[in-house]
């Protein structure tokens, strides 16, 4: 097991230099001249740029520029971005409302989904997976932000549970339910649906009939080898899904206003903002790779016959 | 058509809505629309863009930064919120007498918010330091007037693709600053300028303390300055605190204490946030507030509109052959339904050009492009059968910006009155627009728009239409037109100037480097909880007059 992780961990390396490489050199080779609109509706001043050429060696090649920030970047440092702010201040500020609604968008589409899929799963056809068929199939049909300026309409104005936009930052964990709900919505059908399809073929399955013919409890039966055994489809997903929920939030944390990494890459990919854009996917490439490493070794703690070494 | 409800319960009073909404908690942003006592220590929360460069003075020309260093510092002169005319402010005295040598006898008793005195020297080091050109400052070009800047500017001799380097200045001081004592200094330029003055109420011209100059880093992370409002804090991409400054000097101290300028993902979110009152001033509604003039029922009785120092205008390439041809430049112009245009597609905030020069500029001489820029399909036709072209005409925006539905109508009322075939031709993002327009590259006609750095006529014109300015981006060059700039630039007074800048705009009549199109106004907002609410000539919230309620 213990080598197992290690190779894991050491997998890391390649996939992550070679993915900031990437981003680096995409976001290098966006069209148009990265100081335009940089000062107002007139050209910068010439003085202006040659200072922050050489502030962010833009006049080496690629690959040196690259190897600088990589330099850097392993001390811990994530270099300032275009207006001269510390990305790793703005990483600290962005990140703790992602992670918060990510999280709560988590929590809301495994509870609800798992319990809708398990519920819809074990009793077969019937009004109940028929709810869930349908109600699941209108919210993957349904676009987020469609999702979202509609609860933002009718919680917010029309009935005023929820404040429209999230006012403080690091956003207080009330004012997310609904924006989570808003990202989780989408993930939330899907879990359902996989936990649905997932039960009802276990639930055949030989060793769910042994442990009936055993005289087991059906509360054992279904908690225990049937939730287990269904659940690594899911899983698989969630962790992945935690990935999507970081970085893909976009949509969400602007109609809600919610000062997330999302927002602080959007900008960065509009401003030419190289460093701000590699620093937060490096981040989020970590995440990504954690938490497929979580998901791999939950297998084995759900399915006994998988194992590491 | 039956308005959605949403709309109705929006305009409650917010007291109301907070306590449905029980989101009151946080304390800030409970109000009572009912009692109108004003709070002398209240807070208000202001909307910002995130500033695009640190906080120092000569190196933010853009709004978002602009409008906190605007709270943080006080110039030698300020511009009046209502008239925009120039008012002194630290200054005391601002003596010339042949618009050359510029005597400035300074206040006593300013200070900066560290508690040092605002002296002479702290306005000549801060001007030195920004036109120094290896400190790389934004605003450096603001000085260009000044004797001795070509010794502590250069430039790189073969452009930013070249080999060579920029030599390094001569002179790390303007040979044309001189500091006579502590409250008083002198400041000759290169050749007489009559609107300098003009020109100090400007963000570039205010002082530096002497702490800058010591550490610049520590500075940009706390700035100081001798303004109404002190530094408090930043967090990066979501707000910045300012609180009142006690040892302000100046008569316009705030009736409020604390202001936060807060950071908005998008201008909705914000729109947002001030209907529902957790922000308190909006400064630019966006189109979904304005489309049928819904921002008005949403913001009933608290919401304005206001000309401002902006205009919007139509620029040829003057290096395209086509377009350099003045009958045909004539022709567009007298084609284009300023009118129509405004009322239909911005729903009447704007106001159709009758110039270069913006109504809301002293300076400003009404009808200075007369017929030209009117619509007359009959002289239109004229004037096109007249410039024998048969071409099609191409009108150039960046997509980002909103541009699509105006382009589209202006392009309408060519084709529909000339006959000409005319299509609009977007481009996707305003930083590959700007790299066309700076290499020259544009092959139809593109938007212009401006707003003035200072109230004068001379900010409309000078840099925008002299030979080789820095925005003179159609390339016009008229001997006729730098003669009278120049002239006037020499005049002895700003009202002979204006004078003078009022014949050199006609002189644009004649030869029609861009058509004006019209003039901007600024739609803005605020939250019940705020009284006496107005925006400046500067598009700001008026820091002056605005009062909060008590709570």
């Amino acid at each position: 097991m213990g080598r197992y992780v290690l190779r894991r961990l050491l997998q890391l390396v390649p996939v992550f230099v070679g993915t900031t490489f990437l981003i680096y050199w995409l976001v290098w080779s966006l069209p148009g001249d990265r100081f335009a609109g940089k000062c107002g509706e007139k050209p910068c001043d010439p003085t202006y740029i040659a200072k922050m050429t050489e502030k962010f060696n833009l006049d080496d090649p690629l690959v040196l520029q690259y190897l600088k920030y990589l330099g850097k970047l392993l001390t811990g440092d994530f270099g300032e971005n275009s207006s001269e702010v510390a990305i790793g201040s703005l990483i600290n500020e962005a990140y703790p409302n992602t992670l918060r609604l990510a999280l709560v968008a988590l929590l809301i589409e495994a509870v609800i989904g798992l319990a809708a899929g398990i519920l819809s799963g074990l009793r077969g056809r019937g009004f109940v997976d028929s709810l869930t068929l349908v109600s699941t199939l209108f919210l993957i049909s349904l676009p987020v932000f469609v999702t979202g300026f509609a609860l933002q309409i009718l919680l917010g104005y029309e009935l005023q549970w929820i404040t429209p936009t999230v006012t403080d930052s690091p956003a207080p964990w009330g004012q997310l339910i609904a924006p989570g709900f808003v990202l989780g919505s989408l993930s939330m059908a899907y879990v359902a649906r996989l936990t649905r399809t997932s039960i009802a073929e276990n639930r055949r399955a030989d060793y769910v009939r042994t442990a009936i013919a055993k005289g087991q409890p059906p509360r054992r039966v279904v908690g225990v080898h049937l939730l287990r055994n269904s659940a690594i489809p899911v899983v698989t997903y969630l962790g992945t899904d935690l990935g999507a929920l970081m970085g893909g939030a976009i949509v969400t944390e602007g109609i809600f206003d919610i000062k997330g990494i999302g927002f602080l890459v959007y900008d960065g990919i509009l401003g030419k903002d190289g460093a701000t854009v590699t620093g937060v996917v490096s981040l989020l490439v970590v995440v990504y790779l954690l938490a497929n490493l979580l998901v791999d070794l939950l297998y084995a703690v759900l399915d006994p016959r998988i194992r590491y070494d | 058509m039956r308005r959605p409800r949403w709309i109705a319960v929006s305009v409650l009073p917010v007291a109301l809505a907070l306590t449905i909404a029980g989101c009151g908690a946080s304390g800030d942003s409970g109000g009572d629309a009912g009692s109108g006592s004003v709070d002398p220590n209240g807070a208000l929360s202001a909307f910002d863009t995130e500033p695009q460069h640190p906080l120092v003075p000569g190196n933010t020309v853009e709004t978002g930064g602009g409008k906190v260093v605007r709270a943080l510092f006080t110039g030698l002169t300020r511009y009046d919120p209502l008239t925009a005319e120039s008012t002194n402010a630290v200054a005391d005295k601002i003596e010339t007498t042949d618009s050359k040598v510029y005597t400035i006898t300074l206040k006593h008793g300013w200070k900066f918010h560290d508690g040092t005195e605002v002296k002479a020297k702290n306005f000549v080091d801060a001007w030195n330091y920004t036109a120094y050109s290896p400190n790389g400052q934004l605003a450096a070009s603001f000085f260009e007037q000044v004797q001795g800047y070509e010794d502590v500017h250069t430039s790189d001799p073969d452009g930013k693709d070249g080999p060579q380097q920029a030599p390094t200045p001569v002179a790390k001081e303007m040979s044309g600053l001189k500091v006579l004592d502590d409250y008083s200094f002198q400041v000759t330029l290169s050749s007489p300028f009559s609107v300098f003055a003009i020109k100090l109420g400007y963000s570039a011209f205010f002082p530096l303390p002497d702490s800058f100059f010591a550490d610049p880093k520590a500075f940009e992370s706390k700035p100081i300055g001798n303004g109404p409002f002190s530094f408090v804090s930043r967090k990066p991409g979501t707000e910045i605190k300012l609180t009142r400054f006690d040892g302000y000097s100046g008569q316009d101290k705030p009736k409020f204490k604390d202001l936060t300028f807060k950071m908005f993902q998008t201008n909705e979110a914000a729109y947002t946030a001030v209907v529902s009152g957790s922000l308190d001033f909006l400064d630019k509604i966006p189109p979904t507030g304005i489309a049928g003039g819904q921002y008005k029922k949403d913001l009933d009785k608290r919401n304005g509109s206001l000309p401002y120092m902006g205009n919007q205008a139509l620029m040829f390439p003057l290096y395209d052959p086509t377009y350099q041809n003045v009958d045909l430049r004539k022709a567009i112009s007298m084609a284009i339904n300023r009118d129509e245009i405004v009322n239909k597609i911005f729903e009447g905030t704007r106001v159709a050009a009758d110039g270069w020069v913006n109504p809301a500029v002293p300076g400003y001489a009404k009808g200075q492009c007369g017929e030209i820029c009117t619509f007359n399909p009959a002289k239109a036709k004229e004037s096109l059968d007249k410039s024998g072209y048969h071409g099609p005409i191409t009108l150039i925006a960046n997509a980002d910006g909103g541009h699509k539905e105006w382009m589209t109508a202006a392009c309408n009322s060519i084709k529909n009155t000339l006959g000409l075939d005319c299509t609009y031709q977007p481009i996707p993002t305003f930083g590959e627009t700007r790299t066309l327009i700076d290499d020259r590259k544009m092959t139809g006609l593109f938007r212009a728009s401006w707003i003035a750095d200072y109230p004068s006529i001379e900010n409309f014109l000078s840099q925008l239409y002299r030979t080789n300015a820095s925005s003179n981006d159609s390339t016009y060059s008229s001997p006729k037109f730098d003669g009278l700039m120049d002239q006037a630039d020499a005049a002895p007074t700003v009202e002979q100037a204006n004078k003078l800048y009022q014949q050199a705009e006609q002189v644009l009549r004649d030869d029609l480097p861009t058509i004006p199109l019209w003039n901007e106004t600024a739609q803005f907002g605020w939250s019940q909880r705020l009284g006496d609410v107005r925006l400046n000539t500067q598009k700001e919230l008026d820091l002056t007059t605005v009062t909060v309620k008590k709570k």
